[in-house]
């Protein structure tokens, strides 16, 4: 469904990827992992548009997709809940989920969309006439899935959706992000919570300053004596 | 007590005139944060495309003002195009800068067309040469028209921003660029219609003050755009009916000073208010202390 190869993104002068490759198969979740500035935002801000790479080939579905416009990724069933949730906080809950679904036009689609989203997450439903800045932070993650699910999209992007949040809470994100994925939708996990992530991915990216170090499936990269060292505490 | 509600009509009418070029204002900075000094320029060519429209052409109010809008929506456009899209990932203090350099180009470029000589408007026919009384205060028919033509101007605004498509794209560039973007929203043609809506309503306000006073100068536009400016600040910048408050503020103020003090203050008056702001309340009248959530 997606793959990138060799993809190098720079900021000025800091060459933020070196050389990406990885793939994500329809169906799948696959998880990338690392450390604080390995590149992770990075990496899912270039699949969605958001920054141009310097070099390297992003294929969705087979189509070149490197130098097209954020909106034509989004059309095509490319989303992503970014990092920090960047939810629109002056607007109402509901206006949020609207404007997810800002390229469709088949509005009784939407409103059933909608209404998914709400049996989803039910307290979005409670909400759904307040500013969304006045959301907790679970809430907010809650939108922010919520608002990405909106475009229909093919391949689900998100950017640490455990952050902040109490441990239950953790545990209920994990189980939507596997529910969403068994109604279809593939998804692209980036986290800090390794150990969360590598027992729902079906494969997983290991990242290093800019550059994939490990792959392979969830369950074996777990047993990984280098990935307990770094990531799992022991 | 009629003088203080003579000065509130008067007030009014040169409020409604702030308050739609500051709409301008705080559209722009509220979509790419940035103050763009040449929209007062915009409004002074709003003033000159009335006048040869109803002095070459003979044509009405109306049509004029139509006109004067439309023309004036694509400028901005253009404006936009040509020197700010270009900046867009530039500092703030370089797109500054160009606004500037704008401002200069379109009121010495104006002044290289049409002379830096003052005009004077065509005078009204029929209705709008009326004033009607109301005890001792004089409505005349212009303020009428002024107000009028605002208010419907402000219903129509509201309405594309709150209920339109385009409107909420406006909105969710305004809070969050990337996050617009992600949603699939066209940056560049919301931003390109942003200008269109703010230069629009400077190109009304242009023939009005046309109208109002009378007289217009290619330099004309750079004092009320400075003082719509104010209004912006007063009434939160970004904030459209922030705008609109902030506008009607100081066109009443400015009135009252010129009509109780000395007109010699009333700009020192406005300008005082902006620091004032700036020292109380820098988010201005509506703005929020914002706090995020981490
Ligand atoms: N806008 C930017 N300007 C300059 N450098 C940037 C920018 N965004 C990211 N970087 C740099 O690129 C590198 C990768 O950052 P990125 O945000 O992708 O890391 P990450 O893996 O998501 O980290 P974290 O787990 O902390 O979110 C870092 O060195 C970072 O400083
Ligand atoms: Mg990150």
């Amino acid at each position: 469904m997606l793959e990138i190869s060799n993809l190098n993104v720079h900021f000025g002068v800091i060459h933020a990827l070196k050389g990406v490759s990885l793939k994500v198969e329809e169906g799948e979740i696959v998880t990338l992992i690392g450390a604080n500035g390995a590149g992770k935002t990075t990496t899912l801000r270039t699949i969605s548009g958001l920054k141009k790479p310097t070099s390297g080939t992003i294929l969705f579905n087979g189509n070149d997709i490197t130098s097209t416009l954020p909106q034509d990724r989004v059309r095509m069933g490319i989303s992503l809940a970014p990092e920090g949730r960047r939810i629109f906080s002056s607007l109402t809950v509901l206006e949020n989920l609207e404007l997810g679904a800002y390229l469709r036009r088949d509005k009784a689609e939407i409103k059933k969309d909608i209404d998914m989203v709400y049996e989803r997450f039910p307290i979005l439903k409670a909400r759904r006439k307040q500013a969304a800045g006045t959301l907790s932070g679970g809430e907010q993650q809650m939108l922010a899935i919520g608002r990405a699910l909106m475009s229909r999209p093919k391949l689900l992007c998100l950017d640490e959706p455990s952050m902040g949040l109490a441990p239950l809470l953790v545990q209920e994100i994990f189980d939507i992000i596997q529910d969403i994925n068994q109604k279809g939708t593939t998804i692209l996990l980036v986290e800090q919570n390794a150990n969360m992530a590598l027992q729902i991915a079906n494969r997983a990216y290991v990242m290093e300053t800019g550059t994939i170090t490990l792959s392979g499936p969830g369950a074996e990269l777990m047993r990984s004596e280098e990935i307990k060292k770094a990531y799992l505490g022991g | 007590m009629e003088q203080f509600l003579q000065q509130i009509v008067n007030g009014i009418s040169l409020g409604s005139i702030y308050a739609l070029i500051a709409l301008g204002y705080t559209m722009v900075y509220g979509i790419i944060k940035l103050i763009n000094f040449a929209h007062g320029d915009i409004y002074m060519l709003g003033a000159y495309i009335g006048y040869f429209c109803m002095t070459h052409f003979h044509l009405g109010v109306i049509p004029s003002l139509l006109i004067a809008m439309a023309i004036c929506t694509l400028l901005g456009v253009i404006i936009e195009r040509i020197a700010y899209k270009p900046l867009r990932n530039a500092t703030r203090i370089a797109v500054l800068i160009t606004a500037i350099g704008v401002s200069l180009f379109l009121e010495y470029g104006t002044m290289f067309f049409v002379t830096a000589n003052v005009r004077s408007y065509p005078p009204l026919k029929g209705i709008l040469t009326q004033s009607f009384k109301l005890g001792n205060i004089v409505i005349t028919a212009q303020q009428i028209l002024i107000v009028c033509i605002t208010v419907i101007l402000m219903v129509f605004l509201q309405f594309i921003v709150k209920y339109t498509r385009i409107g909420k794209a406006m909105r969710a560039v305004s809070l969050d660029r990337d996050a617009a973007e992600l949603m699939g929203i066209n940056v560049d043609n919301t931003i390109s219609f942003t200008f269109a809506l703010g230069s629009a309503l400077a190109g009304a306000a242009g023939i009005l003050v046309g109208i109002y006073y009378n007289s217009i100068n290619p330099l004309m536009g750079i004092l009320p755009g400075l003082k719509a400016f104010v209004a912006a600040v007063f009434g939160g910048i970004g904030i459209i009916p922030g705008a609109m408050i902030g506008g009607y503020f100081i066109g009443t103020v400015e009135v009252m000073v010129a009509g109780y003090g000395n007109s010699m203050f009333k700009d020192a008056v406005v300008f005082a208010i902006l620091i004032l702001i700036l020292i109380v309340k820098p988010s201005g009248l509506l703005g929020k202390e914002t706090k995020e959530k981490v």
